[in-house]
């Protein structure tokens, strides 16, 4: 499922097997928000690969190579739409307006990410390899509980995941009970060809989309280096679930330009001509090349994209150098919702062994 | 404030240690962007370009290619305001003044369960819980400012750690086979047989340095034993495990205080005893000797020496042996056999082993299919095969599917022996001293040269009757190859 080509030429609609028309109709303004947001997410990222090869960050887990995937299937999701993560959902984070900031706190090991998975409509990042997906279905069960799907404003869950967790346990229990139960569910696999260092064929023998025949609701697969395609096929499966059709599986094919997190070495397990062929296939390159061949964006347009994205890593960069230590005594915050006599009573003795010491504020 | 900001080497990759400088992609005096790859650094993990944290202009690179460098040492330094003259301070003052995170000391890296910085025990991740003392600040109240007092527990009084530095054990915790035991603690002991509180670890660290955790007093919470207690036993006694451990590699053993030495059963000693007591108890063995002539080997070796396609060989009298083992296979073919408990396996090859004495201490590799070889490939293949094993190189599939094996014990000056079949073999022949001796040759008594054989056989294959044949013809052929060559082939 392809509406935009690696050359940039767009491709009208697209057909799928089973019978749905694909297509895409943006104005101007929204072909070049698109166009932003990819060049911004791969920057921000790149700035945090380099925060932790400088020692500012414990680990980062880089998006390079998959930003249309992220950036396609972020902006098809309705305000009132839930989204679980996993722990490289950058591009998805900040489509759902949430400061880039917030994950590399995680990172950094300061807090615990942040931000408000209620208020933002985006859970927690999930480190737990395909633990989301679960969590998901349970939601999406809830949701169809309180009745809140069946309208054009009823709420749709998606899951990300990606081609090592679909072989896990997890994920196929996730199939399981989100078909049965008819949740409003899409599971949005970034197929990204790697499971850390294991390829593809060590996950399946079938196309990873095809699964969901098995499991009894549709699978498609898109191009996931073509934001355009992954935005059309996100918003149909998601407004499908809204409507009460139940769950879609969608494989972004699309691949992993760097490492699996900063502790890894792709070198070492792929080798150097399929990076390059995938290179060819980049999701940002052909999104200029559309919209410089269409008229839509000029010269002055890129360079101030760049500009942008320039001084916001330099922004993330300052903020990240600048974030606090946690205060032990947090570590007791966000045990319990309300607390608990136990946790408490933990907290007071850490807080009077403290005082113990000299110059202590606490 | 300083100009100049120094990059140490952070931690690339989840709790590593080191990291080699590959290479450098720029130069001292280079002018540098933020973010600018500045080096690439290998780790454990895996090989990293490291970005420019400050822009700027190179003022110094501390390390050269090729060198490890430990996480938290300054490897660049950047001038991050180079348009403003001159700096104000020479930079080795400025690489004085850098505080150092505390180096932790040498590291073994990705051995989990091995030893790692500050005698802590490296688990799969990161390095585990710190063992030293911690930087803290003084309590309040509690005395002269910067002297710890204990508050609670009396067992707390902690003894003087060096704890941040390389613990001077290591050698020993991946040796312990040169550590004698035990190892006199320094704490005398409580004589208590009850219950010694010890983590784990610790216990495993005892075992492995010899200390008998019955003679230590503990330091820890509740009197129990620390990891620095069991190293302070060590050092205590380490002015005579020292030369002890460092002499018994040259000269005979080491003994320890009470006059005993222990050496832990391990690698080819194990496995040798592990397979003489599977063989000595499983397979009944019957031995018998032969004494023989075998002057006219001599004298055929001899021979064969001269002839200008053996020069270069080197030819021994376990040459012939071997060649009459085989020749005697082809004609008793059950000698070359094993039992299983519902069959007996007789082999149409030949695997000959050759016991060796190396350092390592006995092996036993053997020729592959030996029957099938000329006598100068005979000889080619156990000259290999002894300098190999002499050297410790040999591989594992060298030594396993033997199928009959020749013990030289004559190089050592006896005569024979009664020797213990290796497992899965059914007969094992030693090879006896060569000696010049009265003999009675031709109705005369002469001086020639005998030898004597030891065949031991398992009884359950191969009956008196059989291997005394066999015995009798390997004789035959060593008394007089020529006939027997002529006679048996």
């Amino acid at each position: 499922m392809q509406l935009l080509t690696p050359d940039g030429d767009r491709i009208d609609k697209v057909t799928w097997s089973d019978g749905t028309e694909y297509r895409v109709d943006f104005t101007d303004e929204e072909y070049r928000g698109l166009y932003r947001d990819l060049v911004l997410v791969r920057k921000l990222d790149a700035e945090a690969t380099a925060l932790q090869r400088q020692g500012e960050l414990g680990i980062w887990a880089s998006l390079l190579g998959q930003e249309a995937a992220q950036v396609g299937s972020g902006r098809a999701l309705r305000t009132q739409d839930m989204a679980f993560p996993t722990y490289r959902e950058h591009g998805v984070l900040y489509c759902r307006g949430i400061d880039p900031i917030m994950p590399l706190g995680l990172f950094r090991g300061v807090d615990l990410g942040g931000w408000d998975p209620n208020e933002f409509k985006f859970n927690m990042y999930t480190i737990v390899i395909g633990a989301q997906t679960l969590h998901a279905t349970g939601y999406a069960m809830g949701v169809n509980m309180d009745g809140r799907t069946g309208t054009d404003d009823g709420e749709a869950v998606i899951a990300y995941f990606g081609d090592g967790a679909s072989a896990q346990g997890d994920v196929n229990e996730a199939f399981i009970w989100a078909s049965v139960f008819n949740a409003p569910m899409v599971f949005f696999c970034q197929n990204n060809q790697y499971a850390i260092s294991e390829p593809l064929e060590r996950q399946t023998r079938i196309p990873l989309y095809q699964r969901a025949a098995g499991f009894g609701f549709p699978g498609v697969r898109v191009d996931g280096n073509d934001v355009l395609a992954t935005y059309a096929v996100t918003r149909a499966a998601l407004d499908n679930a809204r409507h009460g059709q139940g769950p879609t599986l969608i494989e972004a094919y699309t691949y992993r330009m760097g490492a699996h997190t900063t502790t890894d070495d792709p070198t070492r397990y792929r080798i150097a001509s399929e990076v390059e062929a995938w290179q060819a296939k980049d999701p940002i390159a052909r999104v200029r090349t559309f919209l410089t061949k269409q008229g839509i964006a000029d010269d002055a347009f890129l360079a101030e994209v760049d500009e942008q994205a320039k001084q916001e890593a330099l922004r993330l960069r300052e903020r990240v150098l600048e974030m606090p230590d946690p205060e032990p005594l947090t570590m007791f915050d966000n045990v319990f919702p309300h607390g608990s006599p136990e946790v408490d009573a933990q907290r007071e003795l850490t807080a009077r062994y403290m005082d113990s010491f000299e110059g202590s504020a606490h | 404030m300083s100009r100049v900001r120094e990059f140490p080497l952070p931690d690339l990759g989840e709790g590593l240690t080191e990291g080699e400088i590959l290479k450098w992609l720029v130069s001292v005096g280079d002018t540098v962007e933020l973010n600018q790859p500045i080096v690439e650094v290998e780790t454990a993990k895996a090989a990293v370009e490291i970005p420019a944290k400050w822009g700027g202009r190179v003022t110094a690179i501390f390390h050269e290619e090729g060198t490890v460098v430990d996480v938290g040492t300054p490897i660049f330094a950047v001038d991050t305001d180079p348009g403003a003259g001159d700096l104000p301070v020479p930079s080795a003052a400025s690489l004085a003044a850098v505080e150092l995170a505390p180096a932790e000391g040498a590291i073994e890296p990705g051995l989990i369960g091995g030893p790692a910085p500050g005698g802590r025990t490296a688990v799969l991740v990161g390095y585990g819980p710190k063992t030293g003392a911690a930087k803290r600040r003084p309590r309040k109240g509690a005395g002269p400012a910067g002297t710890p007092v204990p508050r609670s527990a009396p067992a707390s009084v902690p003894a003087p750690v060096p704890a941040p530095t390389p613990v001077p054990a290591a050698a020993p915790v991946r040796q312990p086979a040169t550590t004698p035991s035990p190892a006199p603690a320094a704490g005398t002991g409580t004589g208590s047989e009850a219950l010694v509180l010890a983590k784990p670890p610790v216990r495993k660290l005892a075992k492995d340095l010899g200390v008998d955790l019955r003679t230590l007093t503990g330091s820890g919470p509740l009197g129990s034993i620390t990891r620095d207690d069991v190293h302070l036993a060590v050092a205590g006694g380490g002015a005579e495990a020292e030369p002890a451990s460092a002499a018994r590699t040259t000269a005979g053993p080491a003994f320890g205080p009470d006059r005993e030495q222990r050496i832990p059963v391990k690698g080819v000693r194990k496995l040798t005893a592990q397979n003489m007591v599977a063989s000595a108890f499983t397979a009944p063995h019957v031995t018998e000797f032969l004494t023989v002539d075998v002057t006219r080997s001599m004298k055929a070796l001899d021979r064969l020496r001269k002839r200008r396609e053996w020069q270069e060989v080197r030819v021994s009298p376990l040459l012939l042996v071997a060649k009459a083992v085989l020749l005697a296979v082809g004609r008793h073919p059950m000698v070359n056999s094993t039992w299983t408990e519902n069959e007996i396996v007789v082999k149409e090859y030949v695997n000959l082993g050759i016991a060796a004495a190396t350092e390592r201490g006995l092996i036993v590799p053997n020729i592959k299919d030996a029957g099938r070889l000329s006598l100068r490939e005979l000889a080619d293949a156990m000259t290999a095969l002894v300098q190999t094993a002499k050297t410790g190189r040999t591989a594992p599939s060298d030594m396993s599917g033997g199928t009959l094996t020749i013990t030289n014990v004559g190089v050592f000056g006896v005569d024979t022996g009664t020797p213990i079949l290796p497992p899965g073999e059914s007969a094992i022949l030693a090879f006896g001293a060569i000696r010049e001796m009265p003999w009675v040759h031709k109705g005369k008594i002469r001086v020639r040269s005998v030898t004597t054989l030891g065949l031991s056989f398992d009884h359950r294959i191969i009956d008196g009757e059989l291997g005394s044949k066999f015995l009798r013809d390997v004789g035959d052929f060593l008394a007089d190859p020529e006939a027997a060559l002529l006679g048996w082939t």
